[in-house]
């Protein structure tokens, strides 16, 4: 990556920017991230990085009260967010919270305010609303019901028993009526999509349930079954309520991640300004300014400027591709040396990125077909139920009952059947799973995931930034300790991406006072009156060093070190594979999981890293419908694939294949392909989210085949006319209360291996650079 | 029997209280930083 023959177009290309080069941070235009309350005080809301005690939490909150005009400030543990508002006649001053922050050692980034979270957050809030109704008209509903089941046997007289059913209408019609919404706004939705779901049931047994009781008590019967409908909506109230706070969660934490990556452009004015702004709020034909080390923020053509582009998070292919005016650059490339103006294009035909986007699409609707358990369940108890309650209509109409009795058991069969435990089996075991996986630093975007992984038997990786770490690392050698040091404190001052490999090399350092990046060519800096340099083969005079080492190693990029006339030292920098890559292989393999490589990158570096993890099935070179293409082959031969990719190219192949999971540093079409999203250096979580999958699978099984028996056994008592408010309600909660500690069950340890660093995100890859 | 009429709505008012006092604690977002609140209660302030 090192081009010297573009240094005189950097410095071209550089000279009107000189001003934004040198300084750190520009004037930020943040006013998009405040929301002004109706009483005129402000409001930002702030990501934050690092909390990880209590400590933290008192710290940020005691440092940022005392500011001028901070009314309030606020640490929300749960999901690590900042909230501060400001008095009504102070101006909100985002910079200086975000100075404080980092004072205090806290990186932080404001949120846009609304959208999506809020409609999320609002939902939960108006289930946990439904859901403390419920649980208080059944309460209530109980105390009255138990006094009339005991008063039955006892000597309760016939007035207080219809006074105590009017009073359990009173409670429970209203208390239905809201608390229901859900569920009767769901049967709608999927009656008018011409759909029976889930709730369609639930609906119909719970208004038929209520009918019945108020005919009932109006006949004066012994037997009402308002605590069996309010109760059903409690239990089922649970399971949409684990669900939903699960997503919730996994969605606050996503989007954490989002805002810390720090997605911003730097947009150039007609006037030759510079304001840095939201990614959101770049349209197509705005003029941005790329830096060297920073990556393309959206898809463009370059206007001004030449640069080599690190495309792997884009095409898998790790050389650095050379652009110059004309050029198109895609969001995500990593670049290098030169400072590029982009001009943003809306996505318009024939365009990588309009490629992987139809493909995508097509393999995602493909997907979708594919049945859940859930669904399966739905799709046999459905009939099943309705069936059975129409029988034994017929049945007793048929023996002779009479209207009144045959229509009163045919809804105790739908009472009984109603899919309390049904209605938890899955949703219960998915949220604990789910919120074990979230410790190992897993995110589930998909509700089918776990089911997906539990079938996986072929697993196929792609290398670029999966096998291997998304930022360059100093290969393994022999260096010299105080030509490496000097490196490091020199790299401290440079932009360039691979800068950042020999500061991580190094270990912590200070950058020498007075370092001047010479555009292009590399670091300088004279210390004690020799002159340190530092960058590419030709500014060091090391050509012969550094081709020396391209020879040793042909994946490398090399980067040169020289002090005044000494020798010049050539240090190359490639892209390392994760830590425990061989590991998490050789796990897969002895489960017996078929593993493969399907990269676009050169098949010699694919070759070195499947040698090296011992992988025999590779190829290389694949554009993104080749590997459509194999993961579909893959599939008609009957294998259940997990694509484990991250680049832009491995999109489709996510959304073509059974399971996908991608690290969090995805391209962000792959990050919204894939299925889970993992945090961290390791490979380990492929290996995990594998066992919680199956773990996950058996325990959905048991459970739906205990609601199963449950029903084979319930339906003929109450198909027979023997169901009491009694059974039903001992019945309902009894097989509630057993799958949710069944479910429990999948918090045990996923895995025996170690456990990675918990769900602290990890940094996105380090930028060259601090000054 | 009379004594019915006096409980029950009794019991039934204190519930109804106990509930709205949840809904007012959800509204008043009480509930929205779980984790945090267990550690805020060892704060000195």
């Amino acid at each position: 990556m090192c081009c010297t023959d573009m240094a005189l177009a950097y410095v071209e290309a550089h000279a009107s920017w000189g001003a934004a080069n040198t300084k750190p941070s520009l004037g930020r235009d943040h006013s998009a991230f405040v929301a002004v309350a109706p009483d005129g005080s402000a409001r930002a809301e702030f990501a934050v990085e690092g909390v990880r005690c209590a400590a933290c939490m008192k710290a940020i909150e005691r440092g940022l009260a005392p500011m001028p005009g901070v009314a309030s400030a606020r640490l929300n543990f749960s999901d690590r967010r900042l909230a501060v508002t400001w008095t009504r006649e102070a101006e909100p001053d985002v910079p200086a919270i975000l100075a404080a922050l980092e004072m205090l050692g806290y990186t932080a980034q404001p949120f846009a305010p609304g959208g999506l979270a809020d409609a999320e957050a609002a939902e939960t809030k108006r289930l946990i609303q439904a859901l403390a109704v419920a649980g208080f008209a059944s309460m209530n509903v109980m105390l009255l019901a138990i006094s009339v089941w005991a008063g039955n046997i006892s000597d309760m007289s016939p007035e207080n028993r219809d006074l105590f059913h009017w009073i359990q209408a009173v409670i429970v019609l209203p208390a239905a009526a809201y608390a229901g919404r859900p569920f009767y706004e769901g049967a709608v939705r999927g009656l008018r999509a011409g759909r029976v779901t889930m709730d369609f049931p639930i609906t119909l047994g719970v208004v038929l349930t209520l009918v019945m009781s108020v005919v009932e008590s109006l006949s004066g019967a012994t037997h009402a079954y308002f605590d069996g409908a309010v109760m059903l909506l409690f239990f089922l109230l649970i399971g949409r309520v684990l669900d939903q706070a699960m997503r919730q969660r996994t969605r606050a934490f996503a989007e954490n991640l989002a805002a810390l990556r720090c997605e911003r452009a730097t947009l150039a004015g007609p006037d030759g300004g510079l304001r840095d702004v939201p990614l959101a709020e770049l349209a197509p034909g705005a003029r941005i300014l790329v830096r060297p080390g920073e990556r393309v923020p959206a898809d463009g053509l370059v206007e001004n400027g030449t640069s080599d582009l690190d495309q792997s998070l884009v095409t898998g292919e790790t050389a650095a591709v050379a652009v110059r005016g004309g050029d198109r650059v895609f969001a995500g490339a990593l670049n290098g040396s030169g400072a590029l103006t982009v001009r943003v294009t809306a996505a318009a035909g024939a365009s990588l990125l309009d490629e992987v986007e139809g493909l995508m699409r097509r393999a995602l609707e493909a997907r979708s077909r594919a049945l859940v358990l859930a669904d399966r369940a739905t799709r046999l108890y459905v009939p099943f139920v309705h069936a059975g309650a129409a029988l034994t209509f017929v049945g007793w109409l048929a023996a002779g009952a009479g209207w009144h009795a045959a229509l009163l058991d045919a809804v105790a069969v739908l009472i009984v059947t109603c899919p309390c435990a049904l209605g938890l089996a899955i949703p219960a075991v998915q949220v604990v799973a789910a919120g074990a996986l979230f410790r190992e630093g897993v995110l589930l975007n998909d509700g089918t995931a776990l089911e997906r992984f539990a079938q996986v038997d072929t697993v196929v990786f792609d290398k670029t930034g999966t096998l291997t770490l998304p930022e360059p690392t100093l290969s393994g050698g022999r260096y010299a300790p105080a030509a490496l040091e000097s490196a490091a404190r020199l790299a401290l001052s440079s932009r360039h991406p691979m800068s950042a490999a020999l500061v991580a090399a190094a270990g912590p350092a200070e950058p020498f006072p007075g370092a001047q990046e010479a555009a292009g060519l590399g670091v300088r800096a004279v210390v004690g009156g020799v002159e340190l340099r530092l960058g590419s083969a030709r500014f060091c005079g090391a050509e012969a060093e550094a081709a020396a080492a391209v020879a040793a190693d042909p994946e490398a990029s090399v980067i040169c070190f020289r002090a005044g006339d000494g020798a010049p030292a050539a240090f190359p920098v490639r892209q390392g594979l994760r830590p425990d890559a061989a590991e998490v292989v050789a796990g897969l393999a002895a489960l017996g999981h078929r593993v493969l490589i399907l990269s676009g990158d050169r098949a010699a570096s694919v070759e070195a890293v499947a040698r090296r993890l011992g992988i025999a099935e590779w190829e290389a070179g694949l554009t993104p419908q080749d590997k459509i293409a194999r993961i579909e082959a893959l599939e008609r031969a009957g294998r259940r694939v997990l694509m484990v990719g991250d680049g832009l190219n491995d999109a489709p192949a996510l959304a073509a294949a059974h399971a996908s999971l991608s690290p969090v540093t995805a391209a962000h079409v792959s990050q919204a392909a894939a299925h889970a999203l993992f945090l961290g250096r390791s490979l380990a979580p492929v290996l995990s989210v594998l066992a919680a999958g199956r773990r996950a699978r058996r325990l959905m099984l048991q459970n739906l085949w205990f609601s199963a028996v449950y029903n084979v056994l319930a339906v003929p008592l109450a198909a027979t006319g023997c169901l009491t408010p009694l059974i039903a309600a001992l019945a309902m909660s009894g097989s509630s209360l057993a799958v949710t500690a069944n479910a429990l069950r999948a918090r045990l340890a996923t895995m025996p291996a170690p456990v990675p660093a918990a769900h602290r995100p990890t940094a996105p890859a380090p930028v060259a650079g601090t000054s | 029997m009379n004594v019915l009429l006096l409980v029950i709505p009794i019991a039934l008012g204190l519930g109804l209280l106990g509930l709205l006092a949840f809904l007012w604690a959800l509204r008043s977002g009480q509930y929205d930083d779980l984790e945090g609140a267990e550690y805020r209660v060892l704060h000195d302030d």
